[in-house]
């Protein structure tokens, strides 16, 4: 059974993860971008790592979470985590209607529906331009800060929120994880055959993953809006849904940490490719893919975790 | 305790089941046994819920069972295992067996309780893991165990349910001769409450561990009988030797 308390190398990640704040201090507003990608990563992990669902759309709960965030800095109010809690709690929502359909179909079909709802959601968010900007986007508005600590040009006190959201939304995905519903739902994964006979609902369990999850996407596009004070359609593009799959796949889906290791490695790699091709960066990205699913089919931990069995 | 009620089932044009009807009373132990493309495997299909009948009941005791899904039979206490092993590659023994009790107990729904608070869940998977003699592998990978222990995990899951009826769809499928009396022991040391219900095509073994023999020809049951009764009947002969022996 999995040890459910933080290992000391995870404790040595979560360490460094403060490590920007000294080493690259003008490198924060990037460092936050991660962590809040990451936080989107680690909500795939949920559904495609732990329960098998695969998503080409899952920017839709990104994107519902983001426009919230926006539309209330906009037109209500600017404190961030009230509106944090009321994005999460609508993309959750939305993943919970959603997931009534989604749950019911598996392999090419599940990933055409998630790719259509996505596109449906993002079309849906262009042409009602009165209330989301459009394709112009939502702007007009500026989160000053968070708990008293103002939101700064070098992203300190975005960094600080981006990564306090990431590892408290982590702990509570480990500790789903190490539940009996996440046994569940790697029952599910494993073997969706076999569930129903030891008499398991999957279609409950999965409605319930696929909510959850779509509410942690939901927290990281607020976190998004509240980090940038703009919103742009693109939170809801198709791209980027395809982006979080490779980010988990780069790093290793089903393993937590894979969201957030893929998360690093290409935002990292996105920004040094784009500084020096700013054109043709993609291609860079499409052989960094090539090459970790070549030669490590399970991502870049499941190639360490393959390495450190063997030595073992 | 189970039994059918003219329960008929076509694939297109092929008849799989046509008007099948039994009674299994508690704690008798059932074979089910006839040629290839008889229907066994998908009979017990059409009990757990994993095939919908074209016609027919199905009761559970006095229940009416046939419209519920195949996880609402399980919880209602009947379990079934596969033919073909249908398990959990990448968990270990115990992880598995601990799922079928965590959802028996209804706490497989439980998010924010960690698994190792379950103990009872855990205690009892190893205890059903050690009285099928797997007591040594309970945390080895599923995919890591012998093919006769995969068996064996199969029996454990559905064991795991507490079940009142048991369906064992060839459950030494694949097993060497002589590990399979070994299995077939295991079974028949279970509860003598528990209704058990398997298909097998090794008549040494049927005719060992069966009280009851039911065989199905076509998609239909053919006869039921005690083991003395089937051995002496001429149709039962005639569907496995050919009619020149039906005499």
């Amino acid at each position: 059974m999995a040890n459910v308390k933080l290992n000391p190398l995870e404790v040595v990640f979560w360490l460094c993860t403060l490590l920007p704040f000294v080493l690259a201090p003008s490198y924060l507003s990037l460092a936050s971008q991660i962590a809040i990608t990451a936080l989107f990563a680690l909500s795939l992990d949920l559904i495609l790592g732990y329960a098998g669902i695969v998503s080409l759309g899952h920017a839709a709960f990104f994107g519902v979470g983001a426009y919230t965030a926006g539309l209330i800095a906009k037109h209500y109010w600017t404190e961030p985590l009230s509106a944090l809690l009321l994005a999460g709690l609508l993309a959750g929502i939305v993943g919970y209607a959603m997931s009534h359909i989604i749950v019911r179909f598996r392999h090419l079909a599940l990933i055409m529906l998630t790719m259509g709802f996505g596109l449906l959601l993002h079309e849906a968010f262009n042409s009602a331009s009165d209330i989301t900007g459009g394709a112009d986007g939502l702007q007009g508005f500026r989160v000053p800060g968070v708990l008293g600590f103002k939101f700064d040009m070098f992203g300190r006190t975005a960094y600080a929120y981006s990564l306090g959201l990431l590892f408290l939304c982590f702990l509570v995905c480990r500790r789903i994880i190490h539940s009996p519903f996440g046994l569940a739902l790697r029952g599910i994964r494993e073997n969706a055959t076999r569930m129903p006979a030891i008499g398991a609902p999957n279609l409950a369990h999965l409605r319930k993953a696929y909510t959850i999850a779509a509410v942690v996407a939901g927290l990281a596009g607020a976190a998004l809006t509240h980090t940038t004070s703009t919103v742009s359609l693109e939170v809801l593009s198709f791209g980027r849904s395809a982006d979080v799959l490779v980010i988990l796949i780069l790093g290793g889906a089903g393993r937590l940490y894979g969201g957030l290791i893929g998360a690093i490695i290409y935002m990292v790699a996105r920004d040094q490719f784009s500084g020096i091709n700013p054109q043709y960066w993609y291609f860079w990205i499409g052989l960094l893919l090539v090459a970790v699913v070549m030669f490590l089919p399970n991502g870049i931990l499941g190639g360490l975790s393959a390495l450190y069995k063997k030595r073992q | 305790m189970l039994s059918t009620k003219s329960v008929n089932k076509k694939f297109g044009s092929l008849v799989v089941a046509e008007d099948i009807s039994l009674s299994l009373p508690q704690g008798v132990r059932y074979a089910l046994i006839g040629p290839n493309g008889a229907g066994k495997t998908t009979l017990i299909n059409l009990i757990t819920g994993m095939v919908a009948p074209d016609s027919g009941e199905i009761l559970l005791g006095d229940e009416n069972i046939t419209p519920l899904k195949p996880h609402q039979r399980v919880r209602k206490g009947l379990a079934r295992t596969f033919q073909i092993n249908t398990l959990f590659p990448h968990l270990t023994a115990l992880e598995s067996v601990t799922l079928s009790v965590l959802e028996r107990e209804g706490h497989a729904h439980n998010w924010w309780r960690a698994l190792p608070s379950f103990s009872a869940a855990t205690d009892e998977a190893a205890s059903i893991l050690t009285s099928l003699n797997l007591q040594k592998n309970l945390n080895r990978e599923t995919r890591e165990l012998a093919y006769g222990q995969q068996r064996l995990l199969e029996i454990a899951l559905a064991l795991a349910t507490r079940p009142r009826v048991l369906l064992l769809d060839e459950p030494a499928a694949g097993v060497p001769k002589g590990e399979s009396a070994e299995l077939f022991a295991a079974v028949e040391g279970l509860s003598s409450e528990l209704t058990v219900l398997f298909i097998e095509h090794d008549m040494d073994v049927v005719f060992r561990f069966a009280s009851r023999i039911l065989v199905m020809v076509g998609g239909r049951i053919l006869v039921e009988g005690s083991p003395q009764e089937i051995a002496r009947d001429a149709r039962v002969r005639e569907v496995y030797l050919g009619a020149a022996h039906a005499a």
